[in-house]
């Protein structure tokens, strides 16, 4: 046999403390420091990433002696930005542009919406949409824009409908996956205080499945964009007064390649806007501050 | 012990005067997985008058917290039939206001008060918004959260959301609380002191509650009557009493042989059920 005291771990006196003293180690909670503070701020990270790019660009652009018809350098484009900006030239552009996304959108949602309530009630729609999904989602939405012209004509209705075909996949798909992971507990909550039908969905469901929503209306917003933009260069030439699209097909025509990076600078500037002060703050105020997502 | 006998007895005949709150008469449950039909429970009966802390003590399988979705209406029995105050139990309702043991059973898009309230005005019990924060608010005291009332389920830790779960059922003031493991995921310390509210709120208000678990311990503390059952399917296999046992009377002679009574009746079941498997 082997001698199992050997294995054993040494037998030690017990103890008691009496009257626990101030712990006093040095920092306890000590403040950040100015500069710790600054560098933990995302907008100043992130603003000094794109002054260093733009000082490259300038640099570029100058030190070299680029030809500006080719690119030109970043307070041409800036000139260029303002001016249009002043004329009320870019105003209307940016308008024109985003009065269509919005109608596009809109429309793109409610279709959402009736499809998700459809998939959601019975097993035919909930068939319906994954097989719609699977085919339309990989089917990028400009590609639809020549029948879209063939049917309805160079006017905003052919521009309106690839808009929806761009929102409505990503945002019914997102909408019904959110429902579908629901909790069962959520769900039985909601009906124990005698939540049926529209109510159940407008104060259950809906809610609880807003991170996945959201990230729907994220996706569609940012593909009918693109969309859009990529859809008035397309038959911008055809209309006479376009969106931001047509600004910068216009533009390269008459070789005014500093307004078409204007142009191109506006586009980012809406992008960035739309995502990250509108849905940035409907984050921040929903699932942000419910802890459904960091 | 005379006297407390005598005093049992009376209690008996006075209650036999008195209807059940809750009847269950020869309940069979089942549901479908995607492989089974599972018979959860089989021709379960059992009574639960006003006040009672009715405790179903079993093991996992014994179809307990079926049972429990049974009487908060979730599922239709197959066989038998369940009466709430005589009417026949058919659908969800608020007059039977669960407390589920997960945590995510809380809103989490709504605060501590909004949870309490939204039970209130989603339910229709009360419509004045006024009066429904005072209601939330009465029962948010009850369980010591008034400094939270504000805070989101997130910011809460397991303890306080049970609390919450709690208060929010109780705020319905329904006919009878069913309470489904509610302290299961919480640390043994947690625990304990919950058990410890959960009885002082019913000094308070005497409500009814149902209350599942598979801690013989806890259905001693917590339970005034405890129905035992045995698994697959979930059969009764005793009633017994435990009025007479709180905290203070863990690891006193009776509180023990208690213990060790149930521990010894689930426990045979598993023996034969070994048994039957060798010799079958």
């Amino acid at each position: 046999m082997v001698d199992r005291t050997l294995d054993m771990p040494p037998i030690r006196p017990e103890f008691i403390r009496g009257r626990l003293g101030k712990a006093e180690a040095g920092d306890v909670a000590r403040p950040l420091t100015v500069v710790e503070k600054v560098a933990n701020n995302n907008g100043v990270r992130k603003l000094s990433i794109l002054i260093a790019l733009v000082i490259v660009w300038q640099l570029y652009t100058v030190v070299l002696d680029v030809e500006p018809l080719m690119f030109p350098q970043f307070t041409d484009t800036m000139v260029a930005l303002w001016s249009s900006l002043i004329s009320g030239k870019l105003v209307l552009r940016i308008w024109s542009s985003v009065y269509v996304l919005v109608q596009g959108y809109a429309a793109g949602l409610v279709l959402a919406t009736v499809f998700t309530v459809f998939a959601v009630s019975t097993r035919l729609g909930s068939d319906l949409l994954s097989t719609l999904t699977s085919m339309f989602n990989p089917l990028p939405a400009i590609a639809l824009l020549p029948l879209a012209m063939l049917w309805f004509g160079l006017g905003n209705l052919s521009l309106i409908f690839v808009l929806i075909h761009s929102v409505l996949w990503a945002v019914a798909l997102n909408t019904h996956t959110g429902f579908m992971a629901v909790s069962d507990t959520l769900r039985m909550v909601g009906r124990n205080y005698g939540l049926t039908g529209v109510r159940y969905v407008a104060l259950i469901l809906i809610p609880a499945a807003f991170p996945s929503i959201l990230a729907g209306l994220k996706i569609g917003w940012a593909f009918a964009w693109r969309t859009l933009i990529a859809a008035e260069l397309v038959f911008g030439a055809n209309q006479g007064s376009g969106g931001l699209g047509w600004f910068i097909f216009e533009n390269k025509n008459n070789l005014e390649t500093a307004h078409v990076f204007a142009g191109l600078f506006t586009i980012i500037v809406v992008g960035v806007v739309v995502e990250n002060v509108i849905f940035r703050n409907i984050e921040i105020r929903t699932v942000q501050k419910w802890g459904m997502q960091r | 012990m005379t006297a407390a006998v005598t005093a049992a007895g009376a209690t008996v005949a006075a209650a036999s005067n008195l209807r059940p709150l809750l009847e269950v008469r020869g309940v069979t449950l089942q549901y479908k997985t995607p492989e089974y039909l599972v018979t959860a429970t089989y021709r379960v009966s059992f009574d639960v008058y006003r006040s009672d802390r009715f405790v179903l003590l079993g093991p996992s399988g014994c179809g307990k917290s079926t049972l429990l979705k049974g009487v908060a209406g979730y599922m239709p029995p197959v066989e038998g039939e369940m009466r709430l105050n005589g009417q026949a139990i058919t659908r969800p309702g608020a007059d039977r206001a669960m407390v589920f043991q997960e945590f995510d059973q809380l809103l989490p898009w709504k605060t501590v008060q909004g949870n309490v309230m939204f039970s209130l005005l989603s339910s229709g019990k009360i419509k004045d918004r006024r009066q429904a924060e005072e209601q939330a608010l009465r029962y948010i005291e009850k369980v010591n959260l008034t400094k939270f009332r504000d805070a989101y389920p997130h910011m809460l830790s397991g303890g306080m959301k049970q609390r919450v779960a709690i208060a929010r059922a109780m705020a319905m003031e329904p006919e009878i609380l069913l309470m489904d493991e509610p302290f299961a995921s919480l640390d043994a310390l947690t625990r304990r002191k919950m058990q410890e509210e959960l009885l002082q709120l019913w000094d308070d208000i005497r409500f009814t509650v149902l209350f599942v678990t598979h801690s013989i311990e806890e259905a001693i503390i917590v339970g005034s009557r405890i129905l035992v059952l045995s698994p697959h399917p979930g059969q009764v296999k005793a009633e017994l009493n435990a009025h007479q046992h709180g905290h203070s009377s863990i690891g006193r002679a009776e509180f023990t042989s208690l213990q060790r009574r149930i521990h010894d009746m689930l426990f045979s079941d598993r023996i034969e059920e070994q048994e039957s498997k060798t010799h079958g």
